[in-house]
């Protein structure tokens, strides 16, 4: 019995049928469908352009499908998209934010949006702050923090609230090893009672992070299982497996 | 209300972390100040503020789109929009909150020229009530030349192209009353569509505004503009935010 299969018994939190997404000529997600589970960490994974953010961008609601339907905690994201991103805590890829704001103030106005007020507020904010070793950055400018703070301010807005489903697109993103490391634990810490997304481009994050992986490549799901199932798969490489099937070859 | 409450507080806060602020808030004053000044203040021998509320749809011209500009243009160019749509927030929300941190702006502008208000009491004895009204009708003039801006906002990511095309814009929808523009389209276009343009004046309902004169169609006026313009622009932020 496997990872995935173990932490099975939980409820569905993320059910995507048959999502479609085109710009024009372009189709950029073509037809996908999955689901995740309490205590899945999904790794997302695929070629550039293979539709990774546009699918976990539209699992934000931040854009429509052009068909298909997809729920997140249990909400419908075409007809429930502040319910849903109430439910989920999304860093994108780009981690782009106010950069005349400090992550005190930044932290405070995400507390305000997202309707933690009152006395909660400040022990919310110490919180993610704590977890994401932000402490000694509060009070300066975001403009002026360098690649990784921006990432763990990113990050610690997502877990404002404790959301049950947490979509990180490619987080790794520009951190250096230690940094990285400090995330992957972060996310192992949490993933118990939590849904992960992860989307990323490395394969070692996959196989260290991950209980279940998702390949995707020109718009279509072209595998679901595990990461040690796609190792085996490549003959011990998941980067092998990765170019087998993204390439045809 | 709480998320619009949360935009609000956020964006007018932003107005006065950067210097872009205090710029706008500097030049806006010392303008209002010295066409007051040179524009016959004195030689009128009249303790009104006349000549002050006379500038203020030109000076508005440049001084709102300059307040504007940055609204949708720089979340989308810096690509926060991302940020501001996956949190629980709807986009009538977010406009709402944006705009009225924008008018918030405003009425702090135009409280900054109350020195000119004592300075008229000093010299003699001014109607409280026209002034009273000349200041309302500012900020209803003001918020809808506002409306018009953040919508250019909307539809661009360059805060320039922003600022350049609420100016033309607004410059044309305060002037359809002036005599040059109806001379112009006298001939052109149906005279029932020259005196729907001479009501469709920005400045011109501030007139009557200004003399003292509260009118319940300048009122509703503005109102309407308001409205349909921020309804105006939630389409368009809707529509473009795929775009970022």
């Amino acid at each position: 019995m496997n990872h995935r299969a173990q932490l099975q018994p939980d409820k569905i939190m993320i059910s995507v049928t048959n999502l479609r997404k085109t710009y024009g000529e372009i189709v950029a997600v073509d037809d996908v469908s999955f689901e995740a589970k309490k205590g899945d960490i999904v790794g997302f994974i695929g070629p550039n352009g293979a539709g990774k953010t546009t699918t976990l961008r539209m699992l934000s609601c931040f854009i429509e499908p052009d068909s298909g339907s997809a729920t997140v905690g249990g909400f419908d994201t075409r007809t429930q998209p502040v319910e849903v991103r109430r439910a989920l805590g999304y860093v994108s890829e780009k981690c782009p934010f106010y950069g005349e704001m400090t992550p005190r103030w930044f932290l405070q106005f995400v507390c305000d949006v997202r309707g933690i007020n009152g006395s909660r507020y400040k022990p919310e904010i110490e919180r993610v702050a704590a977890i994401s070793s932000l402490q000694s950055v509060m009070d300066r400018r975001i403009e002026t923090l360098s690649k990784g703070f921006q990432r763990r301010l990113g990050l610690a807005q997502s877990l404002l609230g404790d959301p049950p489903i947490l979509i990180l697109d490619e987080p790794m993103s520009g951190l250096d090893p230690n940094q990285k490391q400090e995330i992957i634990e972060l996310i192992r810490f949490m993933a118990a009672d939590k849904c992960f997304i992860v989307s990323t481009h490395v394969m070692e994050e996959l196989e260290t992070i991950c209980n279940r992986a998702i390949l995707i490549s020109k718009g279509k799901i072209v595998a679901d299982s595990t990461p040690q199932d796609f190792k085996e798969k490549g003959q011990g490489k998941i980067d092998a497996f990765f170019r087998r099937v993204t390439n045809g070859a | 209300m709480g998320t619009v409450w949360a935009i609000y507080k956020r964006e007018f806060r932003s107005f006065f972390t950067t210097s872009m602020g205090y710029v706008i808030l500097v030049v806006f004053l010392v303008l209002a100040g010295f066409l007051t000044i040179k524009g016959r203040f004195f030689e009128m021998r009249q303790a009104d503020l006349r000549v002050f509320f006379d500038n203020l749809p030109l000076l508005f011209i440049f001084f709102i789109p300059a307040a504007g500009m940055r609204l949708w243009a720089e979340e989308r160019k810096a690509g926060t929009i991302e940020f501001l749509f996956t949190q629980p927030v709807t986009v009538t929300q977010a406009v709402l909150g944006k705009f009225s941190a924008a008018w918030m702006f405003l009425v702090v502008a135009m409280a900054l020229t109350v020195p000119l208000v004592i300075t008229v009491s000093w010299l003699g004895s001014p109607d409280p009530f026209v002034i009273l009204t000349g200041y309302l009708g500012a900020l209803l003039m003001g918020g809808a030349y506002l409306a018009v801006s953040i919508f250019c906002s909307a539809l661009t990511r360059s805060q320039i192209v922003s600022f350049v095309l609420s100016i033309g814009m607004i410059g044309l929808l305060a002037y359809t009353d002036s005599p040059a523009v109806l001379t112009w389209l006298n001939g052109i276009v149906p005279p029932f569509m020259i005196e729907a343009m001479a009501n469709m004046s920005f400045s011109g309902h501030f007139e009557s505004m200004r003399r003292g004169v509260l009118e319940f169609r300048d009122l509703t006026f503005y109102g309407i503009l308001i409205a349909g313009l921020i309804a105006i622009t939630c389409l368009v932020v809707d529509n473009r935010r795929e775009s970022c």
